[in-house]
């Protein structure tokens, strides 16, 4: 972890930090660009990519996990039922409360950030993908059969492609519920843009609370517009049927 | 599980027991803030999604608003709320009503959308004026998934209200950001109220759903289900 970049004030009390003291910033204005030009390196940057970095670990881990689970659900046709409802429960469980329960296990540290957040995706992507992979049509199964192919051929070949929609749609909820529960993370741990996020509010500093925030609010979205570019790069056949 | 964590849990319901007033007056204020946004939310949404379905109008608006919603961090959205309008009820109801619409406001579009052309048709042959038409044909024709939208922002408002504690708009989350106060029972023990008060209000407006339902549609079950695409999102 590159923690060392990051803000001196760690977890204690912290003393109001103004910065130098510009007339826009003692003011506390809405919004002070040159108290952005001076944090950015110091603050601001470091956390965006902190918290780049909490997501793309969650959701690897998750969907790595998630991805398994699902094809052998389906592969020994097993029922995900009890895991519908299991997962139905864990979404009401607010995750503040959730990331301090984790605490006396795993204490302060990042792991308990990315357990529940890896935790979260595994909900997600896991239905997904399982939806996904039930949702090939039978006589596209059937000819595949026809055709000769193994069992895993036909998921290499014709399940897993036709699951990619429901899995992309699974991923984007995933990265984008990931963005803004790692912000949430912060009560616990210095990292992300909730850390800065947390700090201001604490001081009422208006400029760091829109930069930090509108940076987290820019990150999901980007997010989520990246994943459907990708997503319609990597299912050509989707848009020649939009086109037909 | 380990069993220091199953004393938390033990301990967490006798906190509840024990602090059973503090319990009720932060849930009381937990549901006054979360109706408070919900009703805002509908008032805002509903009709404007019912229209834009009639009108078979803005389907990029009324889709694409769902998908910028859902992917709107609660936190950084309440965060700036406050230092644009400072801290208090109001201002988190109104952070909380930026979440609820786009459930709502999508939900309707599709199902209004989604009515049956020849059922439209039928009542326009008759001489049924447009709001005749939307009132007692597509209306009652959409409102299972009309509510399906209103029950899943309804969760989330729910769960999210907890983060309003961190703007001083009070309720449960009034426990749960306070640990130094209410210890690790307390934080737990009011994280089970709220995913209670949650499920609570899911199950309710499930039943409600299914009296609304004209009979000739009711298919399975009310029971909580999120959708796979869309699901519940975080928080």
């Amino acid at each position: 972890m590159s923690d060392g970049v990051l803000i001196a004030q760690g977890t204690g009390p912290v003393i109001p930090d103004f910065g130098e003291g510009s007339k826009c910033v003692t003011e506390n204005r809405l919004f002070c660009p040159d108290w952005v030009r001076d944090n950015w390196h110091s603050v601001i940057q470091p956390a965006l990519l902190q918290h780049i970095k909490l997501t793309l670990i969650a959701v690897a881990i998750g969907f790595a996990l998630a991805f398994v689970a699902a094809v052998v659900t389906h592969r020994y046709r097993l029922t995900e039922k009890p895991f519908g409802a299991f997962s139905a429960v864990v979404y009401t469980i607010p995750s503040l409360a959730l990331f301090q329960l984790l605490v006396p296990i795993t204490g302060l540290t990042v792991t308990t950030a990315e357990v529940a957040l890896v935790g979260y995706t595994l909900l997600i992507l896991y239905r997904n993908i399982l939806a996904g992979l039930r949702s090939s049509p039978p006589e596209v199964l059937e000819a595949a059969r026809g055709m000769g192919l193994t069992r895993g051929q036909m998921l290499r070949r014709v399940e897993l492609p036709l699951a990619l929609p429901a899995t992309f749609a699974g991923l984007r909820v995933a990265v984008v519920s990931t963005i803004a529960l790692a912000t949430v993370a912060a009560f616990v741990i210095p990292q992300g843009l909730g850390h800065p996020i947390f700090l201001a509010l604490r001081e009422y500093f208006k400029t760091e609370i829109i930069v930090a925030g509108g940076l987290a609010i820019g990150l999901a979205l980007v997010a989520d517009g990246g994943l459907v570019l990708l997503e319609r790069a990597l299912t050509p056949w989707a848009r020649a049927r939009r086109v037909a | 599980m380990t069993v220091a964590n199953l004393d938390v849990f033990a301990n967490a319901v006798r906190f509840i027991v024990d602090e059973r007033t503090l319990i009720l007056h932060k849930t009381w204020e937990h549901l006054e803030l979360s109706a408070a946004a919900m009703a805002v939310a509908i008032v805002l949404a509903l009709p404007l999604g019912i229209l834009l379905g009639h009108l078979h109008r803005g389907s990029f608006l009324a889709i694409n608003l769902s998908n910028v919603g859902r992917a709107l961090p609660s936190l950084a959205v309440i965060a700036i709320g406050i230092a644009f309008l400072g801290v208090g009820f109001a201002n988190v109801t109104l952070a909380l009503v930026v979440l609820a619409v786009p459930p709502i406001l999508t939900n309707a579009y599709v199902a209004v959308d989604g009515v049956e052309e020849d059922a439209v048709e039928a009542a326009r042959g008759m001489g049924m004026t447009s709001w005749q038409v939307i009132r007692s044909v597509e209306f009652p024709l959409a409102l299972p998934l009309i509510f399906a939208g209103i029950r899943t922002a309804t969760v989330f408002v729910v769960a999210t209200a907890t983060i309003a504690a961190i703007a001083g708009g009070g309720g449960l989350g009034d426990i749960i950001v306070n640990q130094a106060s209410y210890r690790i029972e307390g934080v737990v023990g009011a994280a089970i109220c709220v995913s209670v008060l949650a499920l609570a209000a899911d199950a309710l407006l499930g039943l409600v759903q299914h009296f609304l339902t004209p009979a000739g549609l009711r298919v399975g079950s009310g029971a909580f289900e999120p959708d796979v695409v869309t699901g519940v999102s975080r928080l």
